[in-house]
């Protein structure tokens, strides 16, 4: 896949060393593509000059190492490499699929949620793990991913007050989002499971196994699964290689 | 080694920071003030990739078990070493059992510590810089000993010391750039920011820092975007934040102005109730 799907972007400076490209204000998967078909492209003909690249929902930001001295020239240089029809090896894309309790000891408000949204506990489950969810991006902790594709019954207000301790390994839907806190942290979604899996692990070559592209899905599993899978925190998720 | 005999409030080390980890929300961190903590490094003839300790408000004391040389750079929390008052950003020699420790502040936020070699603390990530969930630990604590090298030489301390732009601690003026967002604003929003002068609010760390007033906001969130360092973002409160070193590397607040990298060094020694004003360059 070489071609550009030809989705309208702009620049814009972001300081001195940074510059960020934009695309429409919506959440769309053929946007993300196109987004990370361009990174690659950009990492490709300038790996040394870009230090970091950071994807967002319409947006691609590169993070100079030093000053960018001519803004105007990089930018049409951008533009060349976006035009260019360059030989790409694409990384394959994976489906990973992720076991979680949805067990009331670690889905502490899915009674709440259910009772507000009338809808079922065991619905509210088969909802949220029938879905495949696309990773758009990573942010807010490290390994924390952002996933498309929640079902709109779903879509439930944030806790008023956000608590100031959620687990690491939590599942919640806050919002139209769902995701994993990979880390202990202050959260305001609403936690309906656990996951045994470890997001994030700086020992590992790959501390964060998933990259913006990949799909992920929540496999439902019992508490006797859970613990069996959480005494082996070593464990890798079952992934399926998706065909590009 | 060096043994800390007292953590002090706010004590980590810190290098350059994280670099090529933003695609799996791994913030940058490093210096606050990585001018202070440059001086610091070139005092030594150290590289500037070497790894210093960001003091913030001092408190802390350390024992030398290693010949060294130091230099501290930065903040003034009147250094002493075995109680003889010391001279900032120059060459300073440390003997075995030397105790180092800080008294009064003086002026400024964060000083810097620097050793010959640097601190040689575990790198994960390629970097040194202490950062929670990613790094062991994210403060030193009492009797944490921190790998440093031996340094035996008859190199003799300088006698001149660096001067350095007193504007760099006193200046309220924060040079920016307009950020991403800046022209959702309207016209009476853009006066309010370019003219007030904000006061920083006891919320502010490495993370971040929130600014007391408030700019009337009723400018929507944005989709999840890309921050960095020095990003100002406008909250749907109205209360401006600026972030510093640890920030998040996405957010989804409009981001209205961008500081430069000399203005993120200024404001790491700035505290709550300190004022600020923004200069916009264009």
């Amino acid at each position: 896949m070489v071609l550009n799907l030809g989705f309208k972007h702009t620049y814009k400076a972001f300081g001195n060393k940074t510059i960020l490209i934009e695309w429409s204000s919506i959440i769309d998967e053929v946007i993300l593509e196109e987004i990370l078909l361009f990174k690659e492209k950009i990492k490709k003909e300038k790996r040394n000059s870009i230090i970091d690249f950071i994807v967002g929902y319409n947006s691609l930001t590169l993070i100079y190492e030093k000053e960018v001295l001519n803004y105007f020239d990089e930018v049409s240089n951008l533009e060349l490499i976006y035009k260019k029809d360059l030989k790409l090896l694409v990384k394959g894309k994976f489906l990973w699929e992720i076991p979680v309790c949805y067990d009331l000891e670690f889905g502490i408000d899915l009674e709440e949620v259910s009772s507000k949204s009338k809808i079922s506990i065991e619905q509210i489950i088969n909802l949220h793990s029938e879905k495949t969810y696309s990773v758009f991006f990573i942010g807010f902790l490290p390994g924390f991913l952002y996933l498309g594709g929640l079902d709109s019954k779903l879509f439930f207000d944030r806790r008023p007050t956000p608590r100031l301790n959620v687990e690491k390994g939590s599942v919640a839907i806050g919002g139209s989002q769902t995701g994993v806190y990979p880390s202990k942290s202050a959260g305001g979604w609403n936690i309906i499971g656990k996951t045994p899996l470890i997001f994030f692990d700086v020992k590992k070559d790959k501390p964060c196994f998933a990259n913006a592209g990949d799909k992920i899905k929540f496999k439902p599993i019992s508490l006797e699964e859970f613990y069996e899978l959480a005494r082996n925190n070593n464990f890798t998720p079952f992934k399926l290689l998706l065909n590009d | 080694m060096i043994k800390v005999l007292k953590s002090g409030f706010y004590t980590s080390v810190q290098d350059r920071g994280r670099k090529g980890f933003g695609s799996i929300g791994v913030p940058i961190s490093g210096v606050m003030d990585s001018y202070s903590a440059n001086i610091a490094n070139s005092v030594l003839k150290n590289s500037l990739e070497n790894a210093v300790l960001e003091i913030t408000f001092g408190g802390c004391e350390f024992e030398f078990t290693n010949e060294t040389i130091i230099c501290i750079s930065g903040a003034n929390f009147s250094a002493k070493i075995n109680n003889e008052p010391i001279t900032l950003n120059s060459r300073i020699k440390v003997n075995i059992n030397d105790v180092l420790s800080f008294g009064k502040i003086v002026f400024g936020v964060r000083c810097y510590l620097a050793v010959k070699g640097g601190f040689l603390t575990n790198s994960v990530l390629k970097s040194r810089s202490f950062y929670q969930n990613i790094t062991e630990d994210f403060l030193i604590k009492k009797d944490d000993l921190l790998p440093i090298e031996s340094y035996i030489s008859d190199l003799r301390p300088l006698n001149a010391a660096v001067i350095i732009d007193e504007l760099h601690f006193v200046s309220n003026k924060i040079g920016c750039y307009k950020g991403p967002e800046f022209d959702l604003l309207d016209e009476f929003q853009k006066k309010e920011i370019e003219t007030h002068i904000f006061t920083i609010s006891n919320d502010n760390n490495r993370m971040g820092c929130r600014l007391n007033e408030i700019v009337e906001n009723k400018i929507p969130s944005i989709l999840t975007s890309a921050v960095i360092p020095g990003t100002v973002q406008l909250t749907p409160s109205g209360k401006l934040i600026i972030l510093m070193r640890d920030c998040q590397v996405t957010g989804g607040y409009p981001r209205v102005l961008q500081l430069t990298d000399s203005a993120i060094n200024q404001m790491a020694q700035k505290t709550t109730n300190n004022l600020v004003k923004f200069i916009l360059y264009d």
